[in-house]
């Protein structure tokens, strides 16, 4: 039988082949038509409405006002409380996910019976819906019923009336929720670390403490880092969870923009919100990613 | 055979066409908050389905998104509904943006202006104020009232304790003195009693309806609504001592009382925690109904009492019913509100629940000695008063919220502070220099 030297380009077989080139191009421009559709062009086009006067409800066109959305925003001290009180979530929840997720990482990070079961169980408050995470949240802390109050023997506290106590409440519950993600980086960072550190770290007799802050601490440290981004823009952005559970009393700046753009309908000013604060969180993270650098390069 | 069942597809799909486009054109769609009234509006909207033909369905959903689906409907120039029930102070956004159809021929051809009490069509349906120029139906008549323990308040002992402290009867209040004096007399901490429960929530206007109640009554205003003009009148003396009165009156709620809206109210009533609460009409039923409130028999109602100087006002609630401009249905809908503004429709509207807003029906004994409240109900019709209906008034709400809510709850700062700081923001949000 003749073997074909070479491929027959009037065949069938040779229309049907596509080059690499057209391979690559048909897996990535439809990813890249949909960002540019759903992410590039919304985030410019609202990047012209934030220098505008423009309410969307008044079906009239917007009016250019170049930066006076971000000048009245940035002097309204509504706003300036809303950013303190993300600050202050962002630094509860956060604090609170990296100490109980790291500590649970630090216990599972060995072997014993059912470790597979109680890890899973451990990952599923994170793989529960935000909003449904809120509402039976909601009925936790009710002071007539809820059995937080029971079970801490505290009568009628009322959790989520008040401004300061709802901040605790809902970072609690952003913490039982998210505390599992950087369980779950801290587990792969501490599997990582040699086995062998701890073995000589052992024949040194060096104390458990030592151990810790000499080996486990600075070779985990980039893995905590990563999660501490991650957590950290995420909170800063938080809504769900404040939302469902305690619009009025918890005011971040993501309910402060919901409330402007879709209950107010300013489409200028919110823009111009949006953008400040995906200034604030771009700033907010080039920090920690210069930090984590240098912490690499240790 | 092939060609035959190709034939008999064809034909299906046509007439599947044809049905479906016929159904469509016989039906309207009401879009309303997710509450009891709309449950009786449904029920009395089949009535307009057996008499005429065209199916109404009345879609709800929860208070909380109620604005934010409307108007995003609206934006977007949505057909999804025909009809809208719509809080007045939409009327503003709503008719400026052009998302509700004129309504000034039909009110003036079919006389609503007669039909339905003055306060409600001039706060549901016109704007802007005094213009002549109509939005809406009055559909759902609502106001702030309140409601109190008639057995703590004829209570032989108590009775006897009140008049030796404050020397007069103890009974319901005629003015805000003796609403105090009784709210500070029920209040004792050490036997989890209280006074009053308030409303103060934020997410939206819950605090302002009972902030705006007290400043009307104090003989006060929001402002000018006509002239858009704020600076004066919202910081005025009177508003100023009306938000004072406000205050004192938060301190003879129950502990951390700081945002509470008709749920939290009404709940406060049915533990037997409060003297007295405010809430709207619409929330009454529950405290009327012994299987939601174990103090039913014992509970009464009244208006909002008089202010220091004789001026009674109630915060007005309730919604009007407009016809969306770009619904496919508009002619279909006016025949609807022709329908709904029938007396016998609004006999109906009321004896299933709905608050209506007739005249007729509101003054008739029938209506009146319906429920416990409904006098007091009639009462408050006469007296309602609104809060700003301007394209702004959210941003207007929100102001109000920030600035007031901390005086009232912490007593941070002093209520000509807190006022003057609003009229700032206010005179900003409607482009006054």
């Amino acid at each position: 039988m003749a073997v074909l030297a070479r491929l027959d380009t009037s065949s069938p077989a040779a229309g049907r082949g596509w080059s690499d080139l057209t391979i690559r191009n048909v897996f990535i421009i439809p990813t890249i038509a949909f960002l540019i559709i759903f992410n590039i062009f919304p985030l410019l086009y609202s990047l012209g409405y934030s220098f505008t006067e423009y309410r969307v409800s008044l079906g009239k066109p917007p009016q250019f006002i170049g930066l006076a959305n971000y000048r009245d925003l940035l002097s309204d001290p509504g706003i300036w409380s809303s950013f303190t009180t993300t600050a202050a979530y962002v630094i509860v929840s956060v604090g609170g996910q990296m100490i109980v997720g790291f500590g649970l990482a630090l216990l599972l990070n060995r072997q014993f019976r059912l470790k597979g079961l109680v890890t899973t169980l451990l990952l599923l408050p994170m793989m529960l819906s935000p909003a449904v995470v809120g509402l039976f949240w909601k009925l936790l802390y009710d002071p007539s019923w809820g059995p937080v109050n029971y079970a801490l023997g505290i009568g009628k506290f009322e959790w989520l009336s008040h401004p300061v106590n709802a901040l605790f409440a809902v970072a609690l519950t952003d913490i039982w929720m998210w505390a599992p993600f950087v369980m779950l980086l801290s587990l792969a960072g501490l599997s990582a670390v040699p086995k062998h550190l701890y073995e000589a770290a052992a024949i040194d007799r060096a104390s458990g403490l030592y151990t810790f802050t000499r080996i486990t601490l600075p070779l985990v440290a980039p893995i905590l880092l990563i999660a501490l981004i991650f957590r950290t823009m995420e909170a800063f952005k938080s809504f769900d969870l404040p939302f469902v559970m305690s619009t009025a009393s918890v005011q971040t700046v993501s309910i402060r923009l919901y409330q402007m753009a879709f209950q107010g309908w300013d489409t200028g000013r919110a823009s111009a919100l949006a953008y400040i604060v995906l200034i604030a969180v771009i700033a907010i993270t080039n920090v920690y990613v210069k930090y984590l650098n240098k912490v690499k390069e240790r | 055979m092939a060609r035959h069942w190709i034939g008999l597809l064809t034909g299906a799909v046509f007439a599947l066409g044809a049905t479906a486009h016929s159904a469509k054109a016989a039906e309207l769609t009401i879009f309303w908050a997710q509450w009891d009234p709309a449950d009786y509006l449904q029920e009395l909207v089949n009535e307009y389905t057996k008499e005429t033909g065209t199916k109404v369905t009345v879609q709800t959903t929860p208070w909380g998104d109620f604005q934010t689906k409307t108007f995003a409907e609206l934006n977007a120039h949505g057909d999804a509904y025909d009809l809208v029930v719509g809080d007045s102070q939409w009327l503003g956004a709503a008719s400026t943006g052009g998302h509700y159809v004129d309504l000034t021929d039909f009110v003036k051809k079919n006389n609503v202006l007669k039909l339905m009490a003055p306060a409600t069509v001039k706060y549901y349906s016109e704007y802007p104020g005094n213009s002549g120029k109509y939005w809406s139906i009055p559909l759902e008549g609502d106001a702030n009232g309140w409601a109190y323990r008639k057995d703590w308040f004829e209570d032989p002992t108590e009775m006897a304790n009140f008049k030796a402290k404050y020397g007069y009867d103890l009974g319901v209040p005629k003015d805000y003195k003796q609403l105090m004096d009784i709210a500070e007399f029920f209040t004792r901490a050490d036997q989890n009693r209280y006074g009053v429960a308030l409303y103060t929530q934020t997410a939206y206007d819950g605090m302002a309806m009972g902030v705006e109640q007290t400043i009307f009554t104090w003989g006060g205003d929001l402002g000018d609504y006509g002239a858009n003009k704020v600076s004066g009148i919202l910081n005025s003396d009177k508003n100023i001592a009306a938000l004072e009165a406000y205050r004192k009156l938060y301190t003879y709620t129950p502990p951390n009382w700081t945002q509470a809206f008709f749920v939290e109210n009404n709940e406060a009533f049915t533990k037997g925690l409060v003297a007295m609460v405010m809430n709207y009409f619409a929330f009454f039923p529950a405290l009327a109904n012994k299987a939601t409130n174990p103090y039913a028999d014992a509970t009464g109602y009244f208006a909002n009492p008089a202010g220091p100087n004789g001026d009674q006002h109630a915060a007005l609630g309730g919604q009007g019913i407009s016809v969306i401009s770009y619904s496919k249905n508009k002619e279909e809908a006016f025949k609807f509100l022709e329908w709904f503004i029938k007396d016998d429709t609004q006999k109906k509207w009321a004896e299933l629940g709905g608050y209506t807003c007739s005249a007729a029906v509101l003054s008739s004994d029938e209506f009146l000695k319906a429920t416990p409240y409904n006098k007091a109900f009639s009462d408050s019709m006469q007296i309602v008063k609104d809060f700003w209906a301007v394209p702004v008034f959210a941003d207007m709400l929100f102001a109000m919220n920030d600035r007031l809510h901390p005086y009232i709850t912490t007593g941070e700062g002093s209520a000509k502070e807190a006022l003057d700081a609003l009229t700032a923001d206010w005179n900003k949000s409607l482009g006054n220099k």
